[in-house]
């Protein structure tokens, strides 16, 4: 026992261990497994939506508004199309634009962030400029008139949430970034002549990896709101099929005010099941790297106060 | 006064970006706007008005930045030129006549998420493990899960179309004068009760969370067990020493959540056919009415940066340390 501890090379800069931990961690991490859980089913009903459902699922094939039953489990809307049809199809479009949209939005974050915090001086003043301004610039207001000024279309939708949803990710990996820039093995990288490049990606980055997964969730969940905020005001593409238009369609047609409330709960429960699944997996993420959010079982004596005397 | 004054110069640089932004996009987006505009509205809109539209929009032939100039000329004295979907009112007019009511329904919200999730955050952070830190988060993250337009079209169809409690659209009843008087002012609360409920609920759970993990954070401190140690009553602990600490975050939030009040409450409104300016910028949107869309959009960011230059100013008198650096 003594023998394999003093064999252990002290000082591990190194990324390896801090990482397995941390995957182990999320997959004993019962928050971490159900998102995950609820994950994998969306995923697997998008890929096998045209299997499940073929053909186009806006087509009208029944009488409009027909109540939930056994030939329409989720009714039919008011023009008379097939409401589970459009839903599992919708999750398509909503967990593509998310997707994208997050991971983007992540990797602009990324690279603003990085060399914010590596170069310092002139260029981290000019990146937090711009950063904080598009953080101050009111999002949804930008979103609105971005999308009516551009072409209605996938490519915007996606191009609009990217360009208002960066700055939030941005800011996050910078104060991360700054504080590993700090770390003595950074310098030690930076005096033996490494390249920046090398240094912001190959040393800074991979101890960021928890950090930067919790964003690209975040941005993720952000990604697939925005863009059903957007459709829902009829500003994305009206005639693709989406979570956010199948709401649109639904106000549009009158779905609230004739009681038929089977056309717009399900596409809502859905984004809302997806949002929290990733945000279980985000809180799990924290979890695991936070020690102090962790439940105790003994509230007694919390274990950072034990820590903290025992420090002094 | 040096952070200050260095935080004033930042604002006004955020909102010069603003201006430009709108400066920009109408003249290097696709399409003509004006054309656009024009086929819209032929029978509202008379030549000189194009003509007028073209010059405010910067369609016409002079070099950009003479466009530019004059455009910033304009803004600071406050020609924002002519509603074209309510001809001939001018844009300013539209806004503050509108600005009132997404004030009221916004700020409601956010006073009454702020303050009830804040207090909830203190407790659960204060009892780790109890009741309301076991159940509480997990539901309201659930709920702040879904789209909060979609919360509004359930609260709307459940509490106005099936129970009928409250009214369902506008601010308040149609051909009520609006008054002083407490019949017109109970008619706007319950007007409010709605939209501003749903805004409440899908906020509440960041509030908390927030405030839990920085309350969790300060509890560990020194000063807290040397409190505990001066045998000072439990609640005074919580809420002078460790809630007092654990602030500042919040503050900050909470000034971010102004700028949610103005632009924030968009979708909301349009759910409610709420009379304030994101339903306003809709209608704009929809019936290409580019002045006016332009002029909301620089209404809210600059109530926005002005919000948040407010709470700056605040975090001075708060946070000492801010000074020294």
């Amino acid at each position: 026992m003594t023998t394999a501890l003093l064999k252990q090379p002290t000082p591990t800069p190194a990324v390896r261990k801090p990482n397995r931990s941390f995957v182990h961690g999320l997959i004993s991490n019962k928050k971490a497994l159900t998102g995950m859980a609820v994950m994998v089913i969306f995923i697997a009903l998008a890929l096998l939506a045209p299997v499940l459902f073929p053909g186009d699922p806006s087509r009208i094939t029944a009488m409009a508004s027909l109540e939930p039953s056994a030939e329409h489990w989720l009714g039919t809307t008011a023009k008379g199309q097939d409401v589970l049809a459009l839903t599992v199809h919708g999750s398509r479009s909503s967990l593509f634009v998310g997707l994208t949209v997050g991971l983007a939005s992540t990797f602009i974050g990324i690279l603003v962030g990085l060399a914010s915090a590596y170069f310092g001086k002139f260029i981290d003043e000019a990146l937090s400029l711009v950063t904080n301004v598009f953080l101050l610039l009111p999002g949804l207001p930008l979103l609105v008139i971005l999308a009516a000024f551009l072409p209605p279309g996938l490519g915007t939708v996606i191009l609009v949430l990217v360009v208002t949803g960066w700055a939030g990710s941005a800011r996050v990996l910078r104060s991360q970034a700054l504080s590993i820039r700090s770390k003595d093995f950074v310098a030690a990288a930076v005096v033996s002549g490494e390249r920046a490049g090398r240094i912001m990606f190959r040393e800074i980055l991979p101890n960021m990896a928890s950090i930067v997964m919790g964003t690209l969730l975040a941005c993720v969940i952000y990604g697939i709101g925005a863009q059903a905020g957007l459709e829902f005001l009829g500003l994305g593409d009206v005639s693709t099929v989406s979570w956010g238009n199948n709401l649109f369609w639904a106000g549009n047609e009158g779905a609230l005010l004739t009681g038929s409330w089977w056309v717009f709960v399900p596409s809502g429960v859905c984004i809302a099941l997806v949002a929290f699944a990733l945000a279980l997996i985000n809180y799990a993420v924290d979890e695991v790297t936070n020690p102090r959010l962790r439940k105790i079982k003994t509230p007694k004596t919390t274990p950072a106060k034990v820590e903290r005397s025992a420090a002094k | 006064m040096r952070f200050i004054l260095r935080r004033l110069g930042f604002y006004l640089i955020a909102f010069w970006a603003s201006i430009t932004l709108n400066f920009l996009l109408p003249r290097f987006m696709p399409g003509d706007p004006v054309s656009r505009m024009f086929a819209r509205s032929q029978d509202r809109m008379q030549p000189e008005q194009i003509e007028a539209l073209r010059k405010l929009l910067g369609v016409d032939d002079r070099p950009i930045w003479e466009q530019y100039i004059n455009y910033m000329q304009n803004i600071f004295t406050g020609q924002m030129g002519v509603s074209i979907s309510r001809f001939p009112t001018p844009v300013t007019e539209v806004i503050s006549s509108q600005i009132g009511w997404t004030l009221l329904l916004g700020g409601t919200a956010l006073v009454i998420a702020a303050v009830v999730g804040n207090l909830l955050g203190i407790l659960a952070a204060w009892r780790r493990g109890g009741a309301i830190d076991s159940a509480l988060p997990p539901v309201l993250v659930f709920i702040g899960s879904f789209p909060y337009f979609w919360l509004a079209m359930g609260a709307l169809y459940l509490f106005g179309v099936v129970l009928g409690w409250f009214p369902i659209r506008h601010a308040f009843t149609d051909g009520l004068e609006p008054a002083y008087t407490w019949e017109f002012i109970g008619d706007v609360g319950a007007h409010l009760v709605l939209p501003a409920l749903t805004i409440v609920l899908v906020s509440i759970g960041g509030w908390m969370l927030g405030m839990r993990n920085t309350m969790i954070a300060t509890n560990s401190e020194d000063y807290i067990t040397m409190a505990e140690a001066k045998g000072l009553r439990p609640g005074r602990i919580m809420l002078r020493y460790a809630a007092r600490n654990a602030m500042l975050p919040s503050v900050t939030s909470f000034g971010m959540g102004l700028g949610f009040v103005v632009g924030g409450a968009l979708l909301t409104e349009v759910v409610f056919a709420y009379p304030g300016v994101g339903y306003q910028l809709l209608n704009a949107v929809q019936g290409l009415d580019y002045p006016l869309m332009q002029g909301l959009f620089l209404t809210i960011t600059a109530a926005v940066l002005l919000a948040n230059f407010l709470v700056d100013i605040l975090y001075v008198r708060l946070d000492p340390r801010v000074r020294s650096n």
